[in-house]
């Protein structure tokens, strides 16, 4: 009977018993998140039938009926309906390098091969320190592959640092030892270094290049500007007006937040009046009116004076970045630099400027995304970027009608850049997160 | 023992100029100042030599010669007759269309995607990331391109809508008509007494705007709420509709019409236009979507819950006290978007709209050889418009200041 029957006594935990379907996995998720309510459901099907109708017109197009095998839109059309990537297939290398010439492509890859090497120690902590030296003399490095001509030119150039820092050094010592005060004397010699680059730019680099390539002649054959285009245009345009104007940035930046009222005034009238008007304006300046103000008879090249518009025209927008990041610094951190006893600039190297560069992190990378992408202007004033490369191709004959295809083409190339440099400030954020989170 | 000891010399010797605070700044001014001076002399200096040997002269003369050439979209009447400085005006007039008309979608485009974008609907939520990233990784030159490509590819030609059964028709019962070279959209005729309808419209706004400034004072008075928006909606139509009826319907609207190879009648908006109008409304809609998105997420989760623990309803807290604190932090950003906007419809040029750059930096420039000249007429006009859209906004940024102790 009863009697003999024990009273349950549980020996282990049971086990619990999983969640009602309708709580946890695929389906409470799916109603959750997509059809929690009326209107909810009513944009997911919106949604899905806007995804829908876009893969089933582009996956066709794109993979199933595209033809890559064809000499002409006509061609193109006859074989099958879909997208005709011939014509990338054909031209897909006037995308990458303009007209350049073919015995010389293996240079244009060869700078960029090198250039994610000179920029590797600056985006990575984790290169080695020695590279850095490799960056520093870059920039002569991939004038020198990119445009051909004698090597000693590039060299007498990266030689003006050196000269002035020898100058300096030497000066430095030899006017201590004199009677002189030594603030003064340090003065002269940096004035002295100075004045020595510029004359040796002026005078010195010709001079140079002439005497040390009659004994020993390097060269590379000379490519003209106008055969440069293509990503490569862009991608040259781009490095360099970053390069170029993240240090003029910070300046510009420290020059409008400066007491010194002259100085302020300067880089304040400079950032608002280039903030002020359209890029493509400064690059008509570029191409019209920029030898105006150069001395009667001197004339240089068109994607320099493009590379300079863009550089001053990034670095506007770099100050005001900037200087966003140093009115965001705490005052304390100021009042603590200045009660350490640090002077100006080594208060600003050591401890704003770190600080303040790290706050403005993602509207640098804005910026310089902005930059990279206001490349493609150059087309307006006639160079030959991606954008400039459409109009021979959609005027050739065999061509013309092509739409989608070469936008499409471009646009993806300026996606993946624009959208990896979003993805690396976001890396650098984390990076450098300090904060106690 | 150590003693302090002034050393009170107060002889001047040079070094100071760099070592003593006191005078070195203005040694950095001066060396500055005289730097800036020496290069600026010597840039006016090869300007004028250039000019000198190029024969040119520095006039605004030209501007009243004969421009003779064509605008083909334009507010104001314009032929190839009139003069240089007329085409700049039709230009000007050009970019502000496109620039205001394009702030207007962009706006509406961005705080749509920007919600949406926080929509807990996850497809929905994708979507908007996706438009957002999409637009603002490539070059707006290229969305102009390939918008002004759309249209020109896929609608239909105006010859299509010809014939008893034709290819294409024009939609909204005739009001708008889509073709490749542009759209129709009907024209308002203004008959006689028009202007009595236009006036009491105008009369009515601004009786709506003091009707809700007295209810906003009467409300912070007494606490009373009257229904705002019906009030406000009926001051601002009613009195119109009347009048518009008394007065027999003055005002008309002129249907486009197909007449021959072309329509006829109606607004035109060429191609050029509306590509550009969308792609910058596109474009900046993107970048406006993240900025309502951060406004909205600034607004701490404690702002709502308290409104909703003060019994305030969901409309209510938007309005009292969720839009008040998002706004003062997306307007400024939004408004240097309505100037990146501006300057961005300079790419005109690259499809053919005719505005101050295609006019004035482009075939004036061209055709008269005033480079300096015109480059400067229209660098004054983009600067005076953004020195004017940065006034608007350090106006708004002092007026919604927090104001702290």
């Amino acid at each position: 009977m009863s009697a003999n029957r024990e009273p349950f006594v549980a020996s282990g935990d049971i086990p619990p018993s999983p969640p009602p379907s309708s709580v946890v996995g695929p389906v409470a998720w799916v109603r959750e998140n997509l059809f929690s309510s009326i209107p909810n459901a009513i944009m997911t099907l919106a949604g899905l039938f806007i995804i829908y109708s876009l893969l089933a017109s582009v996956i066709p197009w794109l993979f199933v009926n595209s033809v890559w095998n064809a000499t002409s839109l006509g061609h193109c059309r006859e074989i099958d309906n879909g997208a005709c990537l011939a014509v990338i297939k054909e031209r897909y290398l006037q995308f990458i390098y303009g007209f350049y010439p073919e015995a010389e492509r293996w240079r244009a890859i060869l700078t960029f091969v090198l250039m994610v090497v000179a920029v590797w120690p600056i985006l990575f902590a984790g290169a080695p320190r020695k590279l850095f030296y490799f960056s520093a003399v870059y920039p002569a490095l991939a004038y020198w592959l990119i445009w051909g001509g004698t090597i000693w030119g590039p060299v007498g150039v990266m030689l003006g640092p050196i000269i002035a820092i020898i100058t300096y050094r030497i000066l430095s010592t030899v006017l201590r030892g004199t009677s002189m005060e030594e603030g003064i004397a340090g003065v002269l010699a940096l004035i002295a270094a100075g004045l020595a680059m510029v004359i040796w730019w002026l005078l010195g680099v010709e001079l140079f290049d002439g005497t040390v390539s009659s004994i020993v002649s390097i060269g590379l054959p000379v490519v003209e500007s106008d055969k440069i285009g293509g990503f490569l245009l862009s991608t040259l345009i781009g490095v360099s007006g970053i390069a170029g104007s993240f240090p003029l940035g910070i300046a510009l930046a420290l020059g409008r937040r400066s007491n010194l009222l002259f100085i302020k005034a300067i880089s304040t009238g400079f950032i608002e009046f280039i903030r002020g008007v359209p890029l493509i304006t400064l690059l008509f300046v570029a191409s019209t009116l920029l030898n105006y103000f150069l001395p009667p008879g001197t004339s240089f090249d068109i994607i320099l004076r493009v590379v300079i518009m863009v550089t001053l025209f990034a670095s506007a927008y770099m100050a005001e970045v900037i200087r966003g990041g140093l009115a965001a610094l705490p005052k304390g951190q100021y009042e603590a630099a200045d009660a350490l006893g640090l002077d100006y600039w080594k208060s600003m190297r050591l401890i704003i400027l770190p600080q303040a560069l790290k706050i403005s992190i993602p509207g640098i990378v804005n910026t310089f995304i902005g930059l990279f992408k206001d490349t493609v202007l150059v087309s307006v004033i006639g160079l030959l970027d991606p954008v400039g490369i459409l109009n021979p191709i959609r005027a050739d004959q065999n061509w013309n009608g092509i739409v989608w295809e070469l936008y499409g083409f471009i646009s993806i190339f300026f996606f993946i850049f624009c959208f990896g440099m979003s993805r690396y400030s976001q890396y650098l954020e984390r990076k450098l997160q300090t904060g106690h989170r | 023992m150590a003693t302090i000891s002034s050393t009170g010399d107060t002889n001047f010797r040079i070094g100071m100029l760099i070592y003593d605070t006191r005078y070195r700044s203005y040694t950095i001014q001066i060396i500055a100042l005289i730097i800036f001076m020496l290069a600026a002399a010597w840039l006016v200096n090869n300007v004028i030599e250039n000019l000198a040997a190029l024969g040119k002269t520095f006039s605004f003369g030209f501007l009243n010669d004969t421009a003779s050439y064509d605008i083909n979209q334009r507010l104001i009447d314009y032929s190839s007759t009139s003069s240089h400085a007329r085409a700049a005006v039709v230009g000007i007039l050009n970019t502000l269309l496109v620039a205001i008309l394009g702030c207007i979608t962009a706006t509406v485009v961005g705080v749509v995607a920007g919600v949406l974008r926080l929509s807990n609907n996850w497809l929905i939520a994708r979507l908007m990331t996706i438009y957002v990233e999409g637009f603002r990784n490539i070059p707006v030159l290229v969305w102009i391109l390939i918008t002004v490509a759309v249209i020109n590819e896929t609608l239909p030609a105006p010859n299509q809508f010809r014939g008893a059964d034709p290819d294409a028709s024009p939609l909204l019962g005739g009001m708008l008509v889509l073709t490749n070279r542009g759209f129709y959209i009907p024209a308002p005729v203004m008959g006689d007494m028009s202007m009595a309808v236009v006036i009491v419209f105008l009369l009515s706004v601004g009786v709506m705007i003091g009707f809700r400034r007295w209810a906003k004072k009467r409300q912070e008075a007494t606490g009373e709420i009257l229904p705002l928006l019906p009030i406000s909606l009926g001051i601002l139509f009613l009195p119109t509709l009347l009048v518009f009826f008394l007065l027999g319907m003055p005002i008309t609207l002129e249907y486009p019409e197909l007449k021959g190879f072309n329509f006829r009648g109606g607004v035109f908006m060429r191609d050029s236009l509306i590509g550009l109008w969308l792609a910058l409304s596109l474009y900046t809609g993107a970048f406006t979507a993240e900025i309502v998105r951060a406004g909205i997420l600034a607004v701490s989760k404690g702002q709502s819950e308290a409104a909703f623990a003060l019994g305030l309803r969901p409309g209510r807290t938007m309005n009292l006290v969720i839009l008040p604190q998002a706004l003062r932090v997306i307007v400024p950003p939004l408004i240097s978007q309505y100037l990146n906007l501006t300057k961005n419809s300079s790419l005109a040029i690259a499809v053919g709209y005719m505005d101050a750059t295609g006019t004035l930096g482009g075939i004036s420039l061209n055709q008269t050889g005033k480079e300096f000249e015109c480059l400067m007429l229209l660098m004054a006009f983009y600067l005076i418009v953004s020195l004017s859209i940065s006034a608007v906004m350090n106006w708004y940024n002092e007026r919604v200041k927090l104001r702290e102790r």
